[in-house]
């Protein structure tokens, strides 16, 4: 279980890590992937706080935060189960792969299961077009995916 | 007439020296190296297709409509981020690229509505105009796919793409679905503006431009400058004005009426309605930005509180009485003869306004030393920049700043004092983030950590947080760590200034007594900063210092300039571009109306009236006996008032009672006087104690001539038709005929001939020269014909430049433990001076009511909450106001703005004032706060009497 932050946390922990990467030359991204790492999510109360330290405006870093997919405005669920939707994965059958996932958790693509056990996202090429379909569950890669691959690992993530 | 067409090269000009020849379909042009082709190419007049580019921000290649080929080059190079190069050979139109541009506007336009023939921006749409140009006669792909443009889709569902219209601004909306994302509003909001409230959110199809942190634009960073208005090549972000009104039919070049920065706009207009003011590129103060007071608060013109019939009254306990212009006149006329009958000559006055043109200054003055014949005659810039014009006339020989404003391009060191260019002079505020952002030095002496000490990509080296009312202290102690640590620019000092005032003054400010340590425990500022700040400026480069009202409101204000004055001579920062002494003129005109002998001791031209060479110049021209005797400046004229000596006054554009230092003394001056004439646009403050009220005419229904903080001399120039009848200039004229004077000027053109004639650093001015070369910056004269951008370039105008003692003497109000606390005053970015204007413009969305900054220290000592009432006292008087609680001031010290009526901050200052030139001591004031229930007993009787006084009779 994750402990809800207050906001004056978050900003005492996203003060710290600027601190941390004050000596980079462009510390924004290196910040965003610690407090991502750190938090599960980047918090907006931090977006405002590394705004102020890094004297930028809250735009800019609105900006380059909401650039990246991975860094999550919210936390995700307690698994990321991602299946590739680019050309090569499509074409060895990923679609139908796609739409199994999503009737198997009730959900849509960016979606987390209402117990909070695993959020469904797409990606565009894991590097695997060789071994298609490809998929990633919480970081590792699985390639060669098929429907029955496919529920073990849905049902891994405690569904 | 017609729209003033501007040619938008497409990039910014290239600076470069070296030439570049280049063929562009088959027409040799010649531009200096560094430029795009998409801008060589516009300037043979060949217009390359494109969307995301204009010359106000640098090329950023995203559009892909302005590919161009060049020969011997593989591919379709976008031509915005080309460089020129000798001998290339580029074509802008071949089968290959119009396809390319077709197949481009198609995309866009499939995600655009269709909806021109309603749209705002119908007639002034690039898209329009480039969907023209590539010759797009069909577009393939329907809306039923992803699309930000409709509501909902076919079946009825909500599109999660589509955004509603930001309107939560008041001046403009901003209008997802027409957005193209080409990011030029982003790009002008952080190049131009330097406040960096855009961004693009998300990525790829998704990409939006958000304000903050997809926030409303109200709710967000942005400062509504306008400039992203300006960029957007669609009606995305339009003015509400446009909106509502439709497309202009005609423009016309003309001054920004509100602070000395001086901008050039275009008044877009139909008709005798105006659309939409847009700053104008060839403005050489400005350079085509704007601020949120130019660009959009203009309201005022046409608001229902302003006065279009004169009126009259015995007394000040009567109810105003519309009559005719005949009436008021003669009214007037005979009771200032009245008065002068009985009391005598110099029993009545006038003060000029550094808000009217230089025409009719000139003509107020004339009307003083011609028709009433004596010198007393005033102005505000008594109580703002009195002390620059003593200051830099002793040192440096002429009363006006050295540089021009894009002077701050080239410099390397900036040292801002007292001063808050952000909010009080905000287009030049972005020339200076600009300048700031390329790598210049920043150097801030304020007590108030002002926006430029630290904002997104602004950061100060170094800021002085001193003890408000100790300038001197600290410019001498600048000056002693230049004088002991040798910084100073020997052979600069020994060919132009005086030797042997540079021997004294070296010997002055070498004195122990004037280091950084002796000093810090007066001053605040730690010694070890101050070292390295004046290290700083003294071998950082071209170094410049630019200053405002919190150097002259001072009792030691004329010193402090002096002593600035002695930093530059020092470093040898004058006479070339990048350096120099810049005050930030306060109000549009308040170097004109300088210029123009407003002082009661001065000539137009800043000539001595005992001067008899002088005064017979204008003798022989007005046919009448001048005055040796100088008059009465504001403060005495209001003593004398109390004293019964000094009876009648005519006001133009000013609000004394509210803009002038402790209010009580300056109404029981005007209730003293048996003849108040005001001639203003509003019922303002001191018309609660007026007998005639002549209304006034905005900048935008009269020609003349404004003089910005630069020595600029812009042209006004009339829009439409004067609602009150009359320009003020005809006004003043037909007061002076009621008295018998007999002018005949027709037009203001005719007053700045009499001006040139008489005086001599005007000798050239004409207004058929400011039409040719737009504006020019005085002295000009057959020395310059052209004018003086810089001044002090192979001398000092006096001859040599003169070092002055500066010695810090603490001014006589002091904290003690009824009032510990130190009260200085400015002003934000929404609101101008007493408000009069800006308070009857939306702008009050951003500032509704004054409010006092205090130390968290400070406030919770007194118990005090952000947000709650407090109240404000000092040995002068006492107010009330909210409380905003903020680190931004030091603990000891509080601040507030005198922007509203009913705050009444000058019911708290006091009297005490510059030894030189009477400058009010505003910026110092000992008060005590503490917490409180609501207005105070003033403020009530004020409100009543000011009600009482405004009251007009029914019209029988």
């Amino acid at each position: 279980m994750r402990v809800i932050l207050s906001e004056k946390d978050i900003a005492e922990r996203t003060r710290a890590v600027v601190e941390a990467h004050s000596e980079l030359k462009g510390p924004l991204l290196p910040i965003l992937h610690e407090l991502q790492h750190e938090f599960g999510h980047v918090p907006e109360g931090a977006l405002r706080v590394i705004a102020e330290e890094l004297n930028l405006s809250r735009a800019e870093v609105h900006g380059v935060a909401s650039f990246y997919h991975d860094f999550r405005e919210a936390p995700a669920g307690r698994h990321v189960l991602k299946i590739c939707r680019a050309e090569a994965c499509q074409s060895m059958g990923a679609d139908d792969l796609a739409g199994q996932a999503e009737t198997r958790l009730d959900i849509t693509f960016g979606g987390t299961t209402s117990d909070g056990a695993v959020t469904l996202e797409a990606v565009y090429c894991l590097g695997l077009c060789a071994c298609g379909p490809a998929a990633m569950v919480d970081g590792k890669v699985v390639a060669r995916l098929d429907a029955g691959k496919l529920d073990t690992l849905i049902t891994e993530c405690g569904q | 007439m017609g729209l003033v067409h501007e040619t938008d090269y497409g990039t910014p000009a290239s600076k470069a020296e070296k030439q570049v020849t280049l063929t562009v379909d088959g027409f040799e042009v010649t531009v200096p190296e560094g430029t795009s082709i998409m801008r060589a190419s516009m300037e043979a007049g060949i217009a390359i297709p494109k969307l995301c580019a204009t010359d106000m921000v640098d090329a950023f290649g995203s559009c892909r409509l302005c590919l161009v080929e060049i020969e011997g080059r593989r591919g379709t190079p976008s031509s915005c981020t080309t460089p020129v190069a000798d001998g290339m050979v580029v074509h802008t139109q071949t089968g290959r690229l119009k396809d390319i541009r077709k197949g481009v506007m198609e995309l866009y336009i499939s995600d655009h509505p269709l909806d021109c023939l309603t749209c705002a921006a119908n007639g002034d749409c690039e898209l329009q105009d480039m969907a023209g140009a590539v010759g797009l006669r069909d577009v393939r792909y329907g809306y039923e796919g992803g699309n930000h443009v409709k509501a909902r889709d076919t079946s009825g569902e909500q599109n999660a793409r589509w955004m509603a219209k930001d309107e939560s601004n008041p001046y403009f909306t901003y209008d997802p679905s027409k957005c193209i994302v080409c990011s030029r509003c982003v790009r002008a909001c952080e190049e131009v503006q330097g406040t960096f409230a855009l961004t693009i959110e998300g990525r790829g199809f998704e990409s939006r431009v958000s304000p903050g942190m997809h926030e409303q634009f109200l709710a967000s960073e942005c400062v509504s400058c306008g400039a992203c208005v300006q960029a957007c090549p669609t009606a995305t972000l339009t003015e509400k004005s446009v909106i509502e009104i439709g497309q202009p039919e005609h423009s016309v070049v003309t001054t920004c009426a509100y602070c000395g920065v001086g901008c050039s706009f275009k008044a877009e207009m139909r008709g005798e309605e105006l659309v939409r003011m847009v700053p104008y590129k060839d403005g050489k103060a400005n350079r085509g930005h704007s601020c949120v007071k130019g660009r959009f608060a203009y309201g005022y013109a046409s608001h229902k509180d302003r006065i279009l019939e004169p009126m009259i009254r015995d007394s000040i306990d009567q109810p105003w009485r519309e009559v005719s212009w005949d009436e008021a006149l003669t009214f007037a006329a005979n009771k200032l003869r009245a008065i002068q009958f009985e009391h005598g000559r110099e029993s009545i006055g006038v003060i000029t306004s550094s808000r009217c043109t230089n025409e009719e200054t000139y003509l107020v003055q004339k009307l003083t030393r011609a028709v009433f014949r004596n010198n007393n005659t005033d102005t505000c810039a008594r109580v703002c920049h009195s002390p620059t014009g003593y200051g830099l006339g002793q040192t440096f020989g002429t009363s006006a700043g050295t540089q021009d404003f894009d002077s701050v391009e080239d410099t390397d060191v900036v040292i801002v004092i007292g001063a808050n260019p952000t909010d009080g002079h905000p287009v030049f505020g972005s020339r200076l983030k600009k300048r700031l952002r390329q790598g210049a030095k920043l150097i801030v002496i304020d007590p108030r950590r002002i926006d430029l000490v630290k904002s997104p990509h602004i950061r100060a080296a170094h800021h002085l947080a001193l003890r408000p009312g100790t300038n001197v202290a600290v410019v001498t102690a600048l000056a002693h760590v230049i004088v002991t640590e040798g910084l100073f620019d020997e052979a600069f000092i020994r060919e132009r200034c005086d030797g042997d005032e540079f021997q004294d003054y070296v010997e002055f400010a070498a004195d122990p007594a004037h280091s950084p340590e002796a000093v810090e425990a007066v001053t605040g500022v730690p010694a070890e900063e101050l070292r390295k700040a004046a290290r700083l400026y003294a071998t950082g480069g071209n170094g410049a210092i630019y200053y405002g009202l919190g150097v002259t409101e001072h009792s030691q204000g004329s010193t402090t300039v002096i002593g600035i004055a002695n930093l530059a001579m020092l470093t040898g920062n004058i006479g070339r571009r990048g350096v120099g002494v810049n005050p930030l003129r306060g109000q549009n005109n308040v170097q004109g109306s300088c210029d123009m002998g407003s002082f009661p001791h001065e000539l137009p031209g800043y000539r001595h009236v005992k001067n008899p060479e002088v005064r017979s110049i204008f003798e022989s021209l007005w046919g009448v006996e001048i005055s040796d005797e100088p008059g009465l400046r504001i403060p005495n004229m209001l003593d004398a008032a109390v004293e019964g000596t000094f009876k009648g006054i005519y006001i133009q554009g000013e609000d004394i009672l509210q803009s002038d230092p402790d209010t009580h003394h300056v109404s029981a001056g005007l209730a003293a006087m048996d003849c108040v004439i005001v001639h203003d646009l509003f019922l303002n403050e001191t018309a609660n104690y007026a007998h005639v009220f002549l209304p006034g005419s905005t900048f935008l229904e009269k020609d003349g001539t404004f003089t910005n903080a630069e020595r600029r001399i812009n042209r006004v120039r009339k829009v439409m038709s004067p609602r009150n009848g009359y320009a003020d200039w005809e006004v003043t004229q037909l007061l002076a005929n009621a008295m018998g004077a007999n002018w005949s000027y027709k037009h203001p053109s005719e007053i700045m001939a009499e001006i040139a004639a008489t005086t001599p650093s005007f000798a050239n001015v004409t207004y058929e020269l400011l039409e040719e070369k737009g504006s020019i910056q005085w002295p000009c004269n057959d020395t310059t014909p052209e004018g003086s951008p810089i001044m002090h370039v192979d001398g000092f105008v006096r001859g040599k430049g003169r070092f002055i003692r500066t010695e810090y003497v603490a001014t006589d109000e002091r904290t003690g433990p009824r009032f510990p606390l130190l009260l200085t005053t400015g002003r934000i970015l929404s609101q101008y001076n007493v408000g009069a204007q800006t308070r009857r413009t939306e702008n009050v969305v951003w500032h509704e009511e004054d409010l006092l900054e205090i130390h968290p220290h400070d406030a919770e000592q007194r118990g005090v909450k952000d947000g709650q009432w407090v109240k404000l006292a000092s040995r002068a008087g006492e107010t009330s106001l909210r409380a905003k609680i903020t680190d931004r001031v030091a603990p000891g010290v509080v601040y507030t703005t005198f922007h509203h009526p009913v705050t009444q901050a000058n019911v708290i200052t006091t009297d005490y004032s510059d030894w030189a030139t009477n400058c009010p001591e505003y910026k110092v004031t000992a008060v005590q706060v503490g917490p409180s229930n609501g207005p105070s007993d003033w403020q009530t009787q004020y409100q009543e009497l000011s009600d009482r006084s405004r009251r007009i009779e029914a019209a029988e």
